[in-house]
């Protein structure tokens, strides 16, 4: 994926004065308002909501952190988060890769409508399964459980296309039959030859779903409440909807909980994020 | 993507079995007879291997697509054709749910609500898409950071975000009405009043998702061929030029993607709303000013506990989206057709 990239990059002509101006505001409009995140949750909730609103951090910020942390569980919610979208990304990573080498290398009866299908589910909205799967998870008490939210995620129709897009350029048949010659059989060729020729893309699908996951709303804030047992989107929800009367630099605090950890990942691996998206889309 | 498809299925590994490569090896001249036996069960095992497999490989799919993707869309559909209340006994009642809908004000102010915000959202925020990666496709200093700021937004999550911007659009102390307010404009209000705060909703959603887009067009636009554009530059076309008449047509089939990719976005826009709303989002403001229809299948189904309408209103929107994506193929065939 990367050389593909390098290759390419190379002939485009150099950038003048304006396209740099242009930039640097998109950079801007893109980050201030995360570094205004930062500025909020690190004065009082009186300074957040009075003209003019700071622009430079306060004092405030382990004050409402510790706040956020004890008084509205931000910790527990941060806890769920990470164990749903690892969950989710570990399953999807692993289900839609067996799919995308099924759907890329082996012949099946039915292969091409089989993977139309896949393709058209990606359209139907989430919203055409929330009330019957929310008939069932209060029939099962699942309501405020993890499961409810982790197992209609365990596997991507996105997913599925991705490591097919991927696999159907990036291994060769040769290697199949040659396993198949020495007599291996179709898990044995997984995991000898897809997986080792799949990480590339499993590991951006991982952190595609990862992002995903954590930042998931519409069904864990039906299933989930922001009083139970709630993800942080959940958790943020109950706090802007004012659940705890608490100020607003804390609700921005929970919203910096939520955010730092995946801008963290954004900075260390950013480079292979944005190679993951820009591949998945050329090749789709 | 159709000639590799079929380029595979030619080469793909032929139905017989190969001579079994381990079991060869072993085999002394005299002794065939009793190995056949073991050697006739490895041939059918390795045959049913190769059958069964596929199947095995993309069930996991299929069947949580069954379980949560199919029945309850089928059981949404039936509810939608009943009267049903929580934890009541659903009470056969047509297309009643559907015909009331169009006799609802709030669900036409929804519908029109869903697609004036859907408009004000994906249409700015793809064309801008469309500069940044023109812009990001230049030889620069700092690529790589500006590739990674402008998709921090992604990182952020819908109810961050939002509450976010819900502080810096507040009309009395928002740091954006203090900003118009430095180059001489009235406070605007953000909340109240429904242009405005459909505006606002549709930034958050144009923050979130230009950065994302632009970097699929980047990608795109790195594997349009170099020699068309020498071939325009020799005919003495512009930059602009350029842009207008090699790039945009070369890069059409991921254009027309990520107006799909919005376009169901924008259908199902439900976070935003509410959470900009605060404490009256579910109603999408105090006046439904901004309550588009999956915030209304919401307050029909969990504040109302009118399930059946809340099935209907979900039912209509996929409806939508398929006659949308109908309309797409048959123009698309159309233009087609009047090109070739």
């Amino acid at each position: 994926m990367r050389t593909r990239f390098r290759q390419t990059a190379g002939r485009q002509h150099h950038a003048g004065p304006l396209t740099y101006v242009l930039l640097g505001l998109a950079a801007l409009v893109s980050l201030f308002p995360l570094y205004w995140n930062l500025v909020a949750a690190s004065h009082t909730g009186e300074r957040v909501v009075t003209a003019p609103a700071p622009l430079l951090p306060g004092p405030r910020l382990l004050d409402n952190l510790s706040f956020a942390w004890n008084q509205v569980d931000m910790g527990e919610a941060l806890v769920n988060t990470t164990v749903v979208a690892s969950l989710v990304a570990l399953s999807t990573v692993l289900f839609s890769t067996l799919a995308g080498f099924a759907f890329a290398k082996l012949p099946f009866k039915g292969r091409g409508a089989l993977l139309t299908l896949v393709v058209a589910t990606m359209t139907i909205p989430p919203q055409l399964s929330v009330i019957p799967l929310y008939r069932i998870i209060t029939d099962l008490g699942w309501v405020d459980q993890l499961q409810s939210v982790v197992l209609p995620s365990l596997v991507a129709a996105f997913g599925v296309f991705f490591m097919r897009q991927y696999l159907i350029e990036a291994l060769p048949v040769e290697l199949i039959e040659a396993a198949r010659m020495d007599g291996a059989h179709s898990l044995r060729i997984v995991w000898h030859v897809v997986f080792p020729v799949a990480r590339p893309a499993m590991a951006v699908l991982g952190m595609l779903v990862f992002v995903q996951a954590w930042n998931d709303f519409f069904w864990p804030f039906i299933a989930l409440t922001p009083d139970g047992n709630p993800t942080l989107q959940v958790a943020l929800a109950g706090l802007g909807a004012g659940n705890h009367s608490v100020d607003q630099a804390v609700v921005l605090t929970g919203a910096l909980i939520s955010t730092v950890p995946l801008l963290l990942v954004f900075a260390l691996l950013g480079k292979h994020i944005v190679g993951g998206i820009t591949a998945g889309a050329v090749k789709s | 993507m159709a000639t590799s498809v079929r380029a595979r299925n030619g080469g793909s590994p032929s139905p017989d079995p190969p001579p079994d490569a381990p079991s060869a090896r072993s085999r002394r001249p005299g002794d065939r007879r009793p190995d056949s036996g073991a050697s006739a069960l490895r041939r059918r095992l390795y045959r049913w291997d190769l059958k069964a497999t596929p199947y095995a490989f993309i069930a996991p799919f299929f069947l949580t697509f069954a379980a949560f993707g199919l029945f309850p869309l089928l059981y949404t559909g039936w509810l939608s054709l009943h009267r049903v209340e929580l934890g009541g006994e659903p009470e056969w009642r047509g297309l009643e749910n559907y015909t009331g809908l169009a006799d609802s004000e709030f669900f036409r102010n929804a519908l029109v609500n869903t697609f004036t915000i859907g408009v004000i959202s994906t249409v700015p925020q793809l064309l801008m898409a469309l500069g940044l990666a023109h812009l990001l496709n230049y030889r620069l200093r700092g690529r790589g950071f500006f590739r990674v700021a402008v998709l921090a937004p992604y990182a952020t999550s819908i109810a961050a975000a939002t509450l976010v911007f819900a502080q810096l659009f507040n009309t009395d102390y928002g740091l954006i009405n203090s900003a118009l307010g430095l180059v001489g404009f009235d406070p605007v209000d953000w909340e109240s009043s429904k242009w405005p705060a459909q505006i606002a909703i549709s930034v958050i959603v144009t923050w979130r998702w230009t950065g994302y887009n632009a970097l699929i067009y980047l990608a795109a636009m790195q594997a349009v061929p170099q020699d068309l554009y020498e071939a325009a530059a020799l005919d003495g076309a512009s930059r602009w030029r350029q842009f207008l008449s090699v790039t945009i047509p070369s890069i059409r089939p991921t254009i027309l993607f990520t107006i799909i990719v919005s376009t169901i976005g924008a259908t199902q826009l439900f976070g935003e709303p509410m959470l900009y709303g605060g404490s009256v989002g579910i109603s999408g403001g105090s006046g439904n000013q901004f309550q588009t229809l999956s915030l209304l299948m919401y307050e029909k189904g969990w504040v109302t506990g009118a399930l059946g309408q809340a099935s209907a209103i979900a039912w209509v929107m996929l409806l939508l989206l398929l006659v949308g994506g109908a309309q797409t193929l048959v123009s698309r065939a159309n233009r087609k057709k009047q090109e070739g």
